[in-house]
């Protein structure tokens, strides 16, 4: 479909907010923004990070799925015990792909899941004597872990449970790390502030075991910090970064260790990929422990040449020169790669509606394949994200903050795209309308789409979305159901009548 | 009173950090910057003031502050 302009968007917007009763659509409004290039500052056109409205429909999560999903869930070598009922924990179990690297149940736990279980009896007594047994159980079952974090449900902070005092008991006994977080998912509006809460009870409970020991260092320490190894996405980064020279200590938290973890304090840099979901740790060790850090895209080539540049001018003409090194090496086959799906992929539009960094990091790699993004997303962004979204994104696209499931459809049904990126939730709703969706939370099953090799899968993977022949020979329902009324309903139905 | 972060950025003009509401912005103006005698009123460039106790430029950045807030913007 051809580009809208500023005013036909902006009437797009009014259009879709008309159903809405008058304050919903107030509320509304300001979520919903039509990009302006020369806005500094987001908050002038957009509002986010704000209660989503009760009645509409909202993809996002919680502050337990922020902690115990993102950043904690990844961590292999610890045990993660969904404390309170059973539901989230295996609801949330494994969801996610981070790849690791291990022996399942021995060694690792990523993708096992612990709970507590917790019964009418729990919520009426309190749960803190079966969190002690449970964590004595681990201990017994499981003796190679190496902690644990207690990953709060409603129910804990509701009937006040206090689990920091088991935990600090147990631990003792154990001699082992055990975090207890407090990420009831009632707190704060969406998965966001679970980010931030398990970002602070790391920095409580875990970074700084280390400090004050020896440490063999090198000038070329760093540390991938926001890389959730989705699909193998952290392994794809790393080798990148490992050939130009630098030493990776710690990944956070894919494939990651608590050992990696009680390190980073250590390094020269902090590699932030995930800005949203663990800026909060990175200023905390730029305060404390003077550690700079820069926020990277490892999206498609074009990003990557110019994140690989910016990694090595904090450090000295080697590491730059094995920068240059780098993306000489890779220039063949990211010319392969393009040459190949972008006459198949050129002026294809995408709109976009997920969570995290990816509704701007991807847009460099859509356009490294000649593909254009017209409308962009987050579920539980702040306004610094939509800062450096504003730029990112061509003028007079669109930009809706916690969009609503009617939303999206309306928006998608007008525009058009040839592509959908967003989350399983949407993704039958917009492959029954005859729109290729790929589900950009977990890469669709697929990945990794970090880094060099990364992007010959996404280009791939897209074509493959895009290219399909079965997306002309769908017809949404919508359109089916005048055609029942003339001539063709009769065969309609004896078909039925077959079939039955 | 809030919790902020006062950091310098690679240009070397100040950013004003608050960790609770996750606002970064830029100080546009601060009432004293010299060795001696640093803080006072700041301007953050949405338009929000805030105060801090003018003390000795500090040794290091970013650091956390306490400030008080004389006119958000939100």
């Amino acid at each position: 479909m051809s580009e809208l302009t500023r005013e036909e968007t902006e009437a797009l917007i009014q259009e879709v907010l008309e159903v809405y009763p008058d304050k919903a659509r107030k509320d509304r409004a300001k979520h919903l923004a039509v990009n302006d290039q020369s806005v500094e500052q987001s908050k002038k056109c957009i509002t986010s990070n704000r209660k989503s409205l009760p009645g509409v429909m909202t993809v996002r999560g919680c502050a337990y799925a922020g902690s115990k999903g993102v950043v904690w869930g990844p961590i292999k070598d610890m045990i993660h015990v969904s404390h309170g009922p059973i539901g989230c924990g295996q609801y949330s179990r494994a969801g996610r792909r981070n790849y690791y690297v291990g022996t399942t149940g021995v060694d690792t736990f990523g993708t096992m899941n612990f709970t507590s279980d917790f019964q009418e009896k729990d919520i009426v007594f309190g749960g803190d004597k079966k969190l002690a047994k449970l964590i004595g159980e681990i201990e017994t079952l499981f003796p190679l872990h190496k902690g644990i974090s207690v990953q709060s449900e409603c129910p804990i902070g509701l009937i006040g449970d206090d689990i920091e005092a088991v935990s600090k008991k147990a631990a003792k006994e154990m001699d082992k790390p055990i975090v207890p977080v407090r990420c009831e998912g009632f707190r704060g509006v969406s998965q966001s502030l679970g980010h931030h809460i398990a970002n602070d009870s790391i920095r409580d409970w875990v970074l700084d075991k280390r400090d004050g020991q020896p440490f063999e260092a090198t000038p070329y320490d760093v540390s991938i910090i926001g890389d959730y190894n989705i699909g193998g996405d952290a392994w794809a980064s790393r080798i990148l970064i490992e050939e130009m020279g630098l030493r990776v200590v710690s990944q956070w938290a894919g494939d990651g260790t608590l050992a990696e973890i009680e390190k980073t304090p250590k390094v020269k840099l902090n590699l932030l990929h995930c800005y949203r979901s663990m800026n909060y740790i990175s200023r905390h060790m730029e305060e404390k422990y003077g550690i700079p850090w820069l926020e990277y895209n490892f999206f498609g080539p074009t990003k990557i040449a110019e994140s690989l540049r910016a990694i090595a001018a904090h450090f000295d003409e080697h590491i730059k020169e094995g920068a240059e090194r780098v993306i000489a090496r890779y220039q063949p086959m990211m010319e392969a790669v393009i040459a190949k799906y972008k006459p198949r992929l050129q002026g294809k539009t995408v709109m976009l509606y997920v969570g995290g960094l990816r509704p701007r990091h991807v847009i460099g790699a859509y356009e490294d394949l000649g593909m254009q993004v017209i409308g962009t997303g987050y579920e539980f962004a702040h306004n610094d994200d939509y800062d450096r979204t504003i730029k990112e994104m061509g003028n007079a696209t669109l930009l809706y903050d916690d969009a609503t499931g009617f939303e999206l459809e309306e928006f998608i049904k007008r525009m058009k795209p040839d592509l959908v990126g967003s989350g399983i939730k949407e993704k039958y709703v917009f492959q029954k309308m005859g729109i290729p969706l790929r589900q950009m939370h977990s890469w669709d099953y697929s990945g990794p789409y970090h880094g060099y090799d990364g992007f010959a899968i996404f280009a791939r993977d897209m074509d493959m979305a895009i290219s399909n022949p079965c997306w002309s020979k769908q017809t949404p329902p919508w359109k089916k159901q005048p055609e029942l009324g003339d001539s063709t309903a009769p065969v309609a139905e004896g078909e039925l009548k077959k079939v039955a | 009173m809030a919790n902020i972060m006062v950091r310098k950025t690679a240009v070397g003009t100040y950013s004003f950090y608050l960790p609770k509401r996750d606002l970064e912005d830029a100080i546009v103006s601060m009432e004293y910057d010299s060795a001696d005698k640093w803080g006072g009123e700041i301007r953050l460039n949405n338009g929000g003031t805030y105060y801090i106790e003018p003390q000795a430029l500090p040794a290091r950045f970013p650091i956390s502050l306490r400030a008080r807030r004389l006119d958000a913007a939100e």
